[in-house]
């Protein structure tokens, strides 16, 4: 065993090595981004260039972090799970704040920090003379934080605050131009569309909570639990679907899809840190991190896991074919891919290197691709590919890096995404999960179609916009050139050839050896190469309609219309919402609500004003008359006072006989 | 040796002299001596019940008040002329400002 998730297993002698300082201090690579939220908030404004050099070098400065801890796991060393710290406790549940250190959460902290580097990076040229650019540093550097967070995380609870943060983030660089109504309303969309994911998973996580006896949260307690197999199967089952509900939302996937396309209203930098490369990714991240919980479900969860998974990646890959807006392309493209990785893990424990492999390598060419998307809209101002066309002379860096992306999305070899599709379609064959292995095939050659669509649209041809198109400023294109070389590394590391090192840091409770199957290869390679020459072959010579148009008629109508879930959504949930249960509430609350608040507040009044009554009338009367009457008897009494000695001396003469008299008797 | 009714009944009489002087006189210097009277009243009984118990503590008693009397009527004349030099009158009915 040299890193598991769960690690149950048998132990061999890689375990031996110790932990090193990076490792035993991952949560470091947490708190960086934090300090840099916190410097760029407060100093941001004051220091030159706007406050980015303080994300810029945290972030920077966690990525070499997360490179020291990943060395750890290529060494072959075990996971780190040191004792939380206690947060507070409930009764019996103890809260923890602690940290759980795999493979998978050092591949993760790879990734999150790199594509986070290069996002700052970038956002120094796409961002530039933005009004809010401090405040998006900020967010981006918080958001940052939260992932990480999440990825570190050794229970539910400190999980499931990183994950809301995320959440807040999302909605906050969604709507960072939210001047135009569209934008504002696209962040809602997001925000309140995971919501309804993040419901059931609350409950799921409750459930799991419940597992314990509510003594502990810890992910890994949990894990032991389960795989007692002392829980009822059902409620296992129950809460695992319910966590699945949290990945539906957070990673888009049907029929909480909806929100993602929208999203792309965000500045692309955004979209490609946090709607393709991260924050969308930790839905599969949340299945990897619970599979303990998947693995000990009843049979269909996971087969329903798989159908979702399907539905999303094939649906969502025609809906890219039909996009005019560069970034929606994007989108769908993401939608169907994080599909193909859920679909990984849904085919059991084999299949959890292979989507995370995935993962993996879909971070990298996505950000690369939608980094290279934002540095075209920059330089033609639009988003439409109908304005561009032609642009590969005229913007050469971008060409190439976007051409290794789209290659790699394509999956053409030697490119990432060659190897971690081709590896899934091992596991689908491996495990008999045939009609996944179709769906992946099918959705492979609809995804080397639209990319083809994609080049072409942008690359070649005649130029169709009326800005004056040029190459990006050096910050924006050296992320790119980072990211290419990423892209074209990435997939070695997944290489059957090459000893599949990944395998060795990722996996379930044991090692899977990837195995390369030739003929899988080679179908998927055809599969991929006859999507792309489709894609030429349709739209080498640009029109001015859509080739596709025509032919598919309402077919196309309906790609367009995104399946009317959208609408079938607005009409079936938000107008009723809106205009008939709003109504019936704002109507209890005005009639109902506000009667129960006016009634008290009107007896209220009504107590308040015969106290008044009673204070100023009684209390008042004794307090006056008591004053006034020692007014008046002074008045009258002041005359004795004379002046005049002698008359004093006779009273004194007066009341000395008085008091004689007085005691004589007495005596 | 003098009985001792015959001389409390001439006190009395002294004393209520002085307390006739007091009230009565507009003169402040009169009302002064009045007071006198009043004092010497006092010690003629002081020293003779003394005589009559056979103790000397009412004699030494008498000597303090003489003593006492003496810084009364210091404190009083010097009163009495600082009230002409402001008032050119020693008219006890006069100096009345401090009333209602």
């Amino acid at each position: 065993m040299v890193a598991a998730l769960f690690s149950e297993g048998p132990v061999s002698e890689a375990v031996q090595i110790a932990p090193n300082w990076f490792v035993t201090h991952a949560w470091i690579v947490v708190l960086l981004p934090v300090i840099s939220a916190v410097l760029t908030f407060f100093f941001g404004k004051r220091t030159p260039g706007r406050g980015a050099v303080y994300g810029i070098v945290m972030v920077g400065a966690a990525f070499l972090f997360s490179l020291a801890v990943l060395w750890h796991f290529i060494k072959g060393g075990a996971l780190y799970a040191p004792e939380g710290i206690e947060w507070f406790t409930i009764g019996t549940l103890k809260l923890e704040i602690g940290m759980l250190v795999d493979g998978l959460t050092a591949i993760m902290l790879v990734v999150v920090t790199s594509v986070s580097l290069c996002v700052h990076v970038y956002s120094l040229g796409y961002m530039d003379g933005d009004s809010r650019f401090t405040w998006f540093y900020v967010v981006l550097s918080l958001f940052t934080a939260a992932m990480l967070t999440v990825i570190i995380s050794n229970n539910l609870i400190q999980l499931l605050v990183g994950w809301e943060i995320m959440g807040v983030c999302s909605y906050l660089l969604i709507g960072h131009w939210w001047e135009e109504k569209e934008n504002s309303n696209a962040a809602i969309k997001a925000f309140i569309t995971t919501r309804i994911g993040d419901v059931p998973f609350m409950f799921g996580i409750i459930a799991l909570i419940a597992v314990t006896g509510f003594t502990t949260t810890n992910i890994r307690e949990i894990g032991e639990i389960i795989g007692l197999g002392v829980v009822s199967p059902l409620f296992v089952s129950m809460a695992a679907i319910l966590l699945f509900g949290g990945t539906v939302g957070k990673s888009a996937q049907f029929p909480l899809h909806v929100w993602l396309p929208d999203a792309m209203a965000g500045p692309t930098p955004v979209s490609a840190l946090i709607h393709a490369a991260t924050m969308v990714a930790a839905g599969v991240y949340l299945i990897g991190r619970m599979f303990e919980v998947f693995v000990h479900a009843e049979a269909w969860v996971l087969t329903t896991v798989s159908i979702i998974a399907a539905i999303t990646a094939l649906g969502a890959a025609l809906l890219a074919v039909v996009q005019n807006d560069i970034k929606r392309v994007l989108a769908y493209s993401t939608l169907s891919q994080l599909a193909y990785m859920i679909a990984g893990l849904s085919m059991g424990p084999e299949g959890v290197t292979a989507g995370f492999f995935h993962l993996f390598t879909h971070a990298f060419f996505k950000a690369l691709l939608f980094l290279g998307a934002g540095s075209l809209i920059h330089a033609v101002h639009s988003n439409n590919m109908s304005d561009m066309g032609g642009l590969r002379k005229k913007m050469p860096i971008t060409f190439w890096t976007m051409l290794f992306g789209s290659l790699a999305l394509a999956g053409i070899f030697p490119l990432a995404g060659f190897w971690s599709k081709d590896e899934l379609l091992v596991v689908a064959n491996h495990t008999a999960h045939t009609w996944l292995f179709v769906v992946f095939l099918l959705t492979a050659v609809i995804t080397a179609f639209y990319t083809a669509r994609m080049v072409l649209l942008t690359f070649f041809g005649e130029y169709k916009g009326h800005a004056h198109p040029h190459e990006s400023p050096p910050s924006m294109t050296a992320p790119l050139i980072f990211l290419a070389i990423c892209t074209a590394g990435a997939g070695l590391l997944g290489a059957p050839q090459l000893n599949a090192v990944f395998g060795q840091w990722v996996f379930f409770e044991e090692i899977h050896e990837a195995v390369f199957v030739p003929w899988i290869a080679v179908l998927s390679t055809v599969g991929a190469v006859l999507g792309l020459l489709a894609g030429y072959a349709l739209y080498k010579d640009r029109k001015a309609e859509d080739p596709l148009k025509g032919p598919l008629g309402p077919v196309w109508t309906t790609l367009e219309n995104r399946y009317y879930i959208d609408a079938f959504y607005m009409r079936a949930i938000v107008y009723p919402v809106r205009d008939t249960w709003s109504a019936g509430v704002y109507w209890f609350n005005q009639n109902v609500l506000d009667a129960v608040v006016n009634g008290a507040a009107g007896l209220a009044k009504g107590l308040g004003a015969a106290v008044m009554w009673f204070d100023r009338n009684v209390i008042d009367g004794i307090v006056n008359g008591s004053g006034r009457t020692a007014g008046k008897t002074g008045n009258a009494l002041k005359y004795l006072q004379t002046g005049n000695v002698q008359w004093y001396a006779v009273g004194l003469f007066v009341g000395v006989l008085a008091l004689t008299i007085v005691f004589i008797r007495i005596v | 040796m003098i009985r001792l009714p015959l001389v409390l009944l001439f006190s009395a009489f002294l004393f209520s002299a002085g307390v006739y002087g007091v009230l009565a006189r507009k003169n402040a210097i009169m009302v002064l001596m009045a007071i006198e009277l009043m004092l010497n009243a006092v010690n003629v009984n002081l020293v003779a019940f003394s005589a009559w118990l056979g103790d000397l503590d009412g004699q030494v008693f008498a000597l303090f008040v003489i003593a006492v009397a003496a810084a009364e009527v210091g404190i009083g004349l010097a009163i009495v002329i600082l009230l002409f030099r402001t008032r050119e009158s020693i008219n006890v009915d006069e100096v009345n400002l401090l009333k209602w």
